[in-house]
């Protein structure tokens, strides 16, 4: 009788990984590197042809002479106008759009970890809702540019501990995978109905359509240098103490009990993730509007690709967040005559990829 | 080393379930926790351990509350093997027995080097490196609770507590797992444990902490503390405690009456 060759799944990759020969930990690190620098490199491929596509057509020749008059400071007077629309346009907006996916990525990949739990995301802990129901009141109430982003950040917050306080109290403490997956949904739901208050609230002619633009996510506007300089310093703060202390979010996802046994001050630990992660999510949504899933999926391709160990898990899902990041969005300002909102996107791309994964890791999650 | 549990109270909140608990074990000695569900075993463990906050009493290590020693240093003092349990991600066993290593590396650091050799070896001496490259996730319980016990030894710690290391565990992975347990005692290690069987406290040459309901305690060997009486006391049943003789050596079992007989009181 005939084997039936049974689909791959991301248990089997991961145990492929790790071989049987005896030098595995220095292989295994150094295919992680591999990885992390093939991602790289085709970030760079995504920035270049990021750079060339859109409504104004700039060859690749063209483009090129740009960045050699750039280095050389000698200035092609032909390529003014192009120059323009790569130094003021894209280059800010390609810049976000790099922040933006690793700052979602590594949100996400962070909450998966000290949540115990593969199938959180910031969307669904309602920090992506409570975001934008901050915001949007800010917006509404024409608030200052820092004001836009604490009320996102606050709301956010707002919004986590809701859902930790709601699941903790319904599970009496151990609140299982089920219960936040429920809890998170409710209360993001609920924060929604508020940002749908505010949209009926506003004004018609002024600020509804920059509302609902923004909602639905969009670089078109925020692409600007001032806001990837802010994003760039709230990640440094933030993003940069979730980067140092990412390996011990595998000891975390043992449990509180267990890492507090092995000498990890659980408490401290917990509040700098929740802290760093929920803004790094509220100041994209802030910045962006609602994009959704790419928080979810990004650490799953990651520990596709490398395994679950946040040493290079977290890494790998920051820089692919931000290669899918840069396509789709190069999608929505390329495919038709007007901008696709990306939030509209990432859910159309990101949909189907997690059904996709939900079907090869099945084994790993029930 | 000697491990004090002295006069302890313990419970939730203000609920108090343990009242004045005292036991001690040292360096190269097994202590094993009986009694029945309900009475508190769990909550004197976390206790113990630190995941609850003690109501009353102190734990002691030389003398010294450990109340007043950092998390890192505790964690180098008492190490602790859960129940086998399934974490979310597939984890390789390497990666989850070095993060024992965590007390001691900076708030930033990762293991190096020296961490993982120390978990290979800790691996190593439970006879179980071969499983160093396995997926956590894919083990069965039995390999599952050796690479807990080991990533315990990883601490190098002075005692290890053990959650009912022989609970979920056939026939045959008990014994093996009760045999490295004795062998961990006999290289110096102090064992707390907590057991539903009463004969795994003669096997193992422990000393036993029988938990009665009202609070009655009884500790000392157990020889002493596993007989028939305080078995009946503790669990309601009746239980022979026979002696089996062997060409060189006498092991002392318990055996349990089914059948309800006229005597039984």
């Amino acid at each position: 009788m005939q084997q039936e060759i049974k689909p791959e799944d991301p248990l089997k990759l991961t145990s492929n990984k790790y071989g049987v020969t005896d030098n595995t930990v220095n292989k295994s690190e150094s295919r992680d590197r591999y990885i992390l620098l093939s991602l790289g490199i085709l970030l760079i491929v995504t920035v270049l042809i990021s750079l060339v596509i859109g409504r104004y057509g700039i060859s690749l020749h063209q483009m090129l002479d740009i960045i050699q008059s750039w280095i050389t400071g000698k200035e092609n007077p032909n390529n003014h106008e192009a120059e323009v629309v790569i130094s003021i346009i894209r280059v800010p907006r390609i810049l976000l759009a790099i922040l933006v996916g690793a700052a979602l990525s590594a949100s996400g990949a962070a909450y998966q970890g000290l949540f115990k739990n593969p199938m959180v995301s910031p969307d669904l802990l309602g920090v992506s809702a409570g975001a934008g129901v901050g915001a949007s009141i800010a917006l509404l109430l024409s608030f200052s540019y820092l004001g836009v982003q604490l009320m996102a950040f606050v709301f956010g917050l707002g919004a986590v501990f809701l859902v930790l306080g709601l699941s903790s109290a319904i599970g009496r403490g151990n609140g299982s995978l089920l219960i936040m997956v429920l809890a998170g949904t409710v209360i993001s739901a609920l924060f929604a109905s508020f940002t749908s208050l505010a949209k009926y609230l506003a004004d018609a002619d002024a600020k509804l359509p920059e509302l609902t633009f923004w909602l639905m996510g969009s670089f078109a506007k925020s692409g600007s240098y001032k806001n990837v300089l802010v994003l760039l310093i709230i990640m440094l703060i933030t993003g940069l103490p979730l980067f140092l202390l990412r390996w011990k979010i595998n000891v975390l996802s043992f449990g509180e009990e267990e890492a507090q046994a092995m000498g990890v001050n659980t408490k401290r630990l917990t509040i700098i993730i929740i802290l760093c992660s929920t803004m790094l999510t509220a100041s994209s949504v802030a910045l962006c509007g609602m994009i959704s899933w790419v928080g979810l999926i990004m650490p799953h391709i990651a520990r596709l690709l490398v395994g679950p160990n946040y040493k290079s898990l977290l890494p790998t899902a920051m820089l692919g967040g931000s290669v899918f990041m840069l396509a789709v969005d190069n999608i929505a300002r390329s495919l038709i005559a007007g901008e696709i909102p990306i939030g509209v996107l990432t859910s159309m791309i990101g949909a189907p990829i997690f059904i996709y994964l939900l079907f090869k890791g099945r084994r790993s999650w029930v | 080393m000697k491990l004090e549990i002295r006069n302890v109270v313990c419970g939730y909140g203000f609920k108090t379930v343990v009242n004045d608990f005292s036991a001690t074990v040292s360096s190269g000695e097994i202590l094993c926790l009986l009694g029945p569900n309900g009475v508190g075993k769990t909550t004197l463990f976390k206790s113990v351990l630190g995941f609850l906050k003690l109501q009353g009493g102190a734990v002691l290590v030389d003398g010294l509350d450990v109340r007043n020693l950092s998390k890192k240093a505790f964690a180098q003092v008492l190490g602790y093997v859960p129940q086998a349990h399934v974490p979310p991600f597939p984890f390789t066993v390497r990666d989850v027995v070095v993060m024992g290593r965590s007390s001691y590396l900076g708030a930033f650091g990762t293991p190096g080097k020296h961490d993982i050799e120390v978990a290979e070896s800790c691996l190593e001496s439970l006879g179980v490196s071969f499983l160093a490259n396995r997926v956590y996730t894919e083990l069965s319980g039995g390999e599952r609770q050796m690479v807990l016990i080991a990533r315990a030894l990883t601490q190098e710690p002075a005692f290890i507590m053990m959650d009912e290391p022989t609970s979920n565990l056939d026939f045959g992975n008990q014994v093996r797992v009760l045999r490295h347990i004795s062998k961990l005692a006999q290289d110096g290690l102090g064992i707390i444990m907590t057991t539903h069987f009463p004969d795994h406290a003669f096997q193992c040459h422990c000393k036993v902490a029988l938990m009665q309901r009202n609070d009655v305690f009884i500790f000392g060997s157990a020889e002493e503390v596993v007989t028939e009486k305080n078995l009946y006391d503790a669990y309601g049943i009746e239980v022979k405690v026979k002696d089996t003789h062997f060409e060189y050596f006498t092991i002392r079992s318990c055996m349990p009456i089914i059948e309800e007989t006229d005597s039984s009181p």
